[in-house]
């Protein structure tokens, strides 16, 4: 130890003190630092990274900036992850066809593969919320009951009872969630769309998502009984009042004509 | 039947004789059917309007005694275990849990819930356009006043007892519903939060609500409408039923149909086919699906959450009124709330008054029984379109996200158009269908003068080409000028006979200017009187 401490003195001692440290970082790292993919699988992602920069270059940059950064149409789209691109472009969302209150749901023009090549791009330009596994999104084994306490709790003050829908300012809309994908309804809870704000797993976690998840499909889904007949879209009294007095009322007036219009054959004898 | 002699009862009488004689002997009954029996019904379908709410009014009832064996009306909590899973862990108050095991564990229990709910919505559907009927043919002109009142109040407290019932399930769109009216009860100034604290045993939602409500919807209420409904239908026995003119009919007889049996038989067959409809409509189409809106919890809410219908006009009231409050002496007085408050009794009180004002504005103190087409009475039917316009509007303004989104419309603009409408749309309306009256009674003029167009076009020998008019009968001349036109209200001379100025009173002035909007040149088209008709049939000619 006696040389060691006869050299601490050394001019050269502070650059060996920083490599040694450098060393170490970096070696701790090397170890810890989750492993590499395969080198192939590298070249997969970059190459998917290139598609999805051409796919960009067509149907987003317009708007969107050339490299993503935004422009007076469109924002930027750094950081907002591979989440967002799937759900926008999956929803069909994206490309939006024109300005106004909100871009609408409409058919979706892209391959899930072009889809996933433009969310790789997307992600590419910096980190934000990756596009969930199935195994996250998927319902099985969700408590149904529970995430309707959470829907009631936190979605149905825009999005209605059973996601019907609602109506937003200034011509805004929170849409309805009929026929809406389980990794869709996730990714729009993992990225806020829109008007929506968002809820990222440190306020709402997975598991909460996933029970969301299964009471809408529970209450909304293709396969949801409908106990009392048809729903009459779900709306609540407004179509139920519409439906009593057209119908309801409507047909009672229709009979009472039929009966007035046949009286007592005395009449006209 | 009771003075019947001994001797002739040895005689055996036929059975159903011998029940109406222990009945009879019992019941005093004979004299007052023979009273009734033959009493008169005239034949029109909007005099069934009427019936249409009295029996959904007693299919309401009769579903509701079901109902109430199996509901709870307690807001204790508990654990639901039932059937519907979407649920099932839930904690939620006993009235709620009752009503998930009437639609899911009770036989039959969804049907008859639904049948009750639409009973209930067609009900007051029915009363409002009955209420038109009889506003818009002035049927509740003298003696019928009184009988306008009852109506009115049955249809007020209809819309209460509405309110009660479909907030007894507890759940999360009725609960937002009594939130609501405790927000309206809360924003009246002075006693506005003694009555809130009184009516709900203490703070929103408190332990007590559900089942006081119960016990209005069940009990008070329903009892008082039943009342009302017995002595609304001894009036109309006693006044007898009004009827549209006609050939044979005069204000002092009624031409139509005996009770018995032809109107009984009638009324008891419409009775079922209305039963019928109701539990059609119940048995295809969900209403109040309880189960998809979860159980009240003050922290949560709905987008699209309104009430039925009949409150719809009180929530659009609300929706469009701009938040305006005063800050006074560490108070707040809410006017974005209770100015919709004051509007909505100030919207049932005008039309509950509105046959007093216009008996006041006539100065007719006679009895009628011969209704008014409305186009004959054109002030009257164009303010009775104004105020069914200022009401539907305000439906719109209380369905103005639904409104939105269906119509791809901006909440905003809809609800802008509502604020200028109902003031506009009233105005709006009064005058086009003045117009249209006005317009009316002139073709029925010349219908008498001229004769119907048969359309058949004739070519006279110097080449003019001219349409034929047919003469009317007898009866459609007599039908189309058979209602008499007032004339307007004169001040009379400004002095009296000694020369001294005449002392008239604000009122008077106000009615003799309201006399001359009503019944002066313009306001109505003279009918055509005989004289004119027989210088135009006799005299020249045709046309």
């Amino acid at each position: 130890m006696k040389k060691l401490s006869a050299r601490r003195r050394h001019p050269l001692a502070a650059v060996v003190v920083l490599l040694l440290a450098l060393a170490a970082t970096g070696g701790l790292y090397a170890a810890f630092a989750p492993a590499d993919k395969a080198q192939a699988d590298e070249t997969a992602q970059s190459l998917a990274i290139e598609e999805g920069k051409k796919l960009y270059a067509v149907g987003c940059a317009s708007c969107h900036g050339t490299g993503g950064q935004g422009t007076s149409d469109g924002p930027s789209l750094v950081g907002v992850g591979s989440a967002a691109v799937d759900f926008q472009v999956g929803t069909g969302r994206m490309p939006a066809q024109q300005p106004g209150a909100q871009v609408p749901r409409k058919k979706n023009i892209y391959s899930q593969a072009q889809i996933d090549q433009l969310a790789a791009y997307v992600a590419s330009l910096g980190a934000g919320p990756i596009a969930p596994t199935e195994k996250q999104y998927s319902p099985e084994g969700a408590d149904i009951a529970r995430g309707g306490d959470l829907f009631r709790t936190n979605c149905a003050q825009c999005h209605n009872f059973t996601g019907e829908g609602g109506a937003l300012t200034k011509g805004k809309y929170a849409p309805s969630l009929e026929g809406v994908s389980e990794k869709h309804l996730y990714e729009a809870m993992q990225t806020g769309p829109q008007n929506m704000p968002s809820f990222p797993d440190t306020t709402m976690p997975e598991k909460e998502k996933k029970d969301i998840i299964a009471y809408i499909k529970s209450v909304n889904g293709d396969e949801t009984p409908t106990p009392g007949g048809f729903a009459l879209g779900g709306l609540g009294p407004v179509s139920e009042g519409l439906f009593g007095w057209i119908f309801g009322l409507g047909a009672l007036i229709a009979v009472a004509i039929w009966v007035a219009a046949h009286t007592a054959k005395a009449k006209k004898s | 039947m009771s003075t019947t002699t001994a001797t002739e009862t040895k005689r055996k009488a036929p059975a159903g004789e011998r029940v109406a004689d222990w009945a009879d002997g019992r019941l005093g009954i004979y004299s007052l059917a023979k009273a009734n029996m033959r009493k008169i019904f005239p034949d029109h379908w909007s005099f069934m309007l009427g019936e249409i709410c009295l029996y959904s009014f007693l299919i309401i009832i009769l579903t509701g005694v079901y109902l109430t064996l199996f509901f709870h009306p307690s807001m204790n909590e508990v654990e639901y275990s039932g059937s519907y899973v979407p649920m099932q862990g839930i904690r939620m108050t006993e009235a709620y849990a009752s009503t998930l095991d009437i639609s899911f564990d009770v036989r039959g229990g969804l049907l008859i819930r639904q049948i009750h709910h639409w009973a209930a919505v067609i009900f007051l559907a029915g009363m409002f356009v009955h209420m038109m009927r009889v506003f818009f043919t002035g049927a509740f002109r003298k003696p019928r006043e009184i009988n306008w009142l009852f109506g009115f109040l049955l249809f007020v407290l209809g819309m209460f007892t509405g309110f009660t019932g479909y907030s007894l399930p507890d759940d999360l769109l009725s609960g937002t519903g009594v939130r609501f009216t405790q927000g309206a009860i809360l924003s009246v100034p002075i006693v506005g939060t003694y009555i809130s604290m009184f009516l709900f045993g203490g703070e929103f939602p408190g332990h007590d609500i559900i089942a006081r409500f119960y016990s209005i919807h069940i009990l008070l209420l329903p009892g008082i409408m039943l009342g009302l409904v017995v002595a609304h239908l001894i009036l109309v026995i006693y006044h007898k039923h009004t009827q549209f003119a006609g050939p044979g009919r005069t204000n002092k007889n009624v031409v139509g149909m005996p009770l018995l049996p032809v109107y009984m038989a009638k009324a008891g067959g419409f009775f079922f086919l209305v039963f019928g409809v109701i539990a059609v409509i119940a048995a295809l189409f969900t209403i109040n699906p309880i189960w998809a809106l979860g159980p009240y919890r003050p922290d949560q809410v709905s987008t699209g959450a309104q009430p039925d219908w009949y409150m719809g006009f009180a929530e659009g009231l609300i929706r469009v009124m701009p938040g305006w409050e005063i800050n006074l002496w560490g108070h707040t007085l809410v006017l974005g709330v209770f100015i919709p408050l004051v509007v909505f009794g100030l919207v049932l009180a005008a039309i509950a008054l509105y046959p007093f004002i216009e008996s006041w504005i006539t100065g007719d103190k006679r009895e009628h029984h011969i209704l008014d087409r409305p186009r004959n009475a054109p002030t009257r039917t164009a303010l009775g379109v104004a105020w069914v316009t200022s009401y539907m509007v305000m439906l719109i303004g209380g369905g103005n996200d639904i409104f939105a989104t269906h119509f791809h419309l901006s909440i905003n603009s809809i609800t802008w158009f509502v604020r200028i409408f109902y003031f506009l749309g009233p105005v709006l309306a009064f005058i086009v269908t003045k117009r249209i009256c006005l317009g009316l009674q002139r073709r029925d003029r010349d219908k008498v003068l001229h004769g119907r167009e048969s359309g058949i076009i004739k070519r006279l020998p110097h080449g003019e080409f001219v349409e034929v008019h047919e003469p009317l009968s007898q009866a459609q001349l007599h039908s189309l000028t058979a209602h008499e036109q007032y004339k307007p209200a004169h001040l009379g001379p400004v002095t009296d006979e000694n020369g001294v100025k005449r002392k008239l009173t604000r009122g008077e002035k106000l009615r003799v200017k309201l006399s001359k909007g009503y019944f002066a040149d313009g306001n109505q088209i003279p009918k055509a009187t005989a004289e004119e008709y027989k210088e135009i049939s006799e005299g020249h000619g045709h046309h």
